[in-house]
């Protein structure tokens, strides 16, 4: 059973879903406010979604740089996984945790829907009991999805086979490279503007983003990454 | 110390799509106003920095967009400084 921290910011709101998506895994998940310093020994770290501090300014520029950020930062850095859903995303790529950032949708408008995405990347702690390619079905919700980054950096990030979720059948928000979702070069901070945790159970339309929470389960054996062990609230290499 | 009022205007970076800004622009166009192109929309900040001099509350400023005033992903900015009224 691994630890799961969820961390609340001010205009957080599907934290609760994403507690319950991570609980229903198999995960010992729970909430750590913005707040805090302390990660409780989290061997991972999700941001959920919704919308920190009202996105003023940017979505999730005010939100990176809240205090539990820091330890988020530190975790990151010690190889320990770290998922952002949505808002979580903005938050990730505001912080410079992964590459890119995400603006206005190309069509303006707010998009609550489901969309189709591709699974390109399965040696990520999010998605190792997916099938490359497999296409899933999940809800996006979202005004500021639409991915952008340098084309050098889009170049590297499919060259280094780091777009972990792709867009397919259409491109709902003009992403770049019709991308929904990417990793750091580490590939233990993963990203994801759709909603994984809003389709867990059969009574929520379907379940096809539950092995999100369930892939973190399935690393536990066999982490290979860095081995990282929590003593005293500090993370030591190992 | 005086206080200076430091104007940041942050735009999408000139190579990305705006959306809004194209959306400003056809709604121009609809209303007749046929002789506008190329129309982009940011954002517009001003600050009251203190300062010992001009030149100091735009190095201020500066380091405030490099920070969080701007995404350097996605935007650019440029920055103007009134004459410094001392308060």
């Amino acid at each position: 059973m691994r630890r799961v921290a969820v961390i609340v910011f001010p205009g957080s709101n599907c934290d609760a879903e994403t507690l319950a998506a991570a609980q229903a895994a198999g995960s010992d998940a729970y909430f750590v406010w913005h707040r805090d310093t302390d990660l409780r020994q989290a061997d991972v770290v999700i941001l959920p979604g919704g919308f920190s501090y009202g996105d003023y300014l940017r979505s999730g520029a005010i939100a990176r740089f809240s205090k539990v950020m820091g330890a988020v930062t530190e975790h990151a850095r010690a190889g320990g996984a770290v998922l952002g859903i949505c808002n979580g995303f903005q938050i990730l790529c505001e912080a410079g945790l992964l590459p890119g950032g995400l603006m206005r949708n190309a069509g303006l408008r707010f998009l609550s829907r489901p969309v189709w995405v591709r699974v390109e990347q399965t040696d990520t702690p999010f998605t190792c009991l997916y099938e490359k390619g497999e296409v899933l079905e999940i809800p996006v919700a979202h005004g500021d999805g639409r991915y952008v980054v340098e084309p050098r950096t889009a170049a590297e990030l499919e060259a280094t086979d780091r777009v972990v979720w792709r867009y397919v059948r259409d491109n709902p928000n003009g992403s770049t490279h019709e991308i929904a979702g990417v990793t750091n070069a580490v590939r233990n901070v993963v990203g994801i503007m759709p909603h994984p945790e809003r389709r867990d159970a059969p009574a929520l339309g379907g379940q096809d983003g539950a092995r999100v929470f369930h892939s973190m389960e399935a690393r536990h054996a066999t982490q290979h990454a860095v081995d990282v062990r929590a003593v005293d609230d500090r993370h030591l290499r190992v | 110390m005086s206080a200076f009022r430091v104007e940041v205007r942050v735009m999408p970076r000139a190579a990305l799509l705006d959306p809004q800004g194209q959306a400003v622009e056809h709604a121009l166009h609809a209303l007749g106003f046929g002789d506008v192109a190329r129309v982009r929309m940011g954002k517009h900040l001003v600050l009251e920095v203190k300062a010992a001099s001009r030149d100091e509350a735009l190095a201020r400023a500066r380091a405030m967009c490099d920070r969080l005033l701007a995404n350097p992903v996605t935007e650019d900015y440029d920055l103007a400084v009134d004459g410094g009224a001392a308060r």
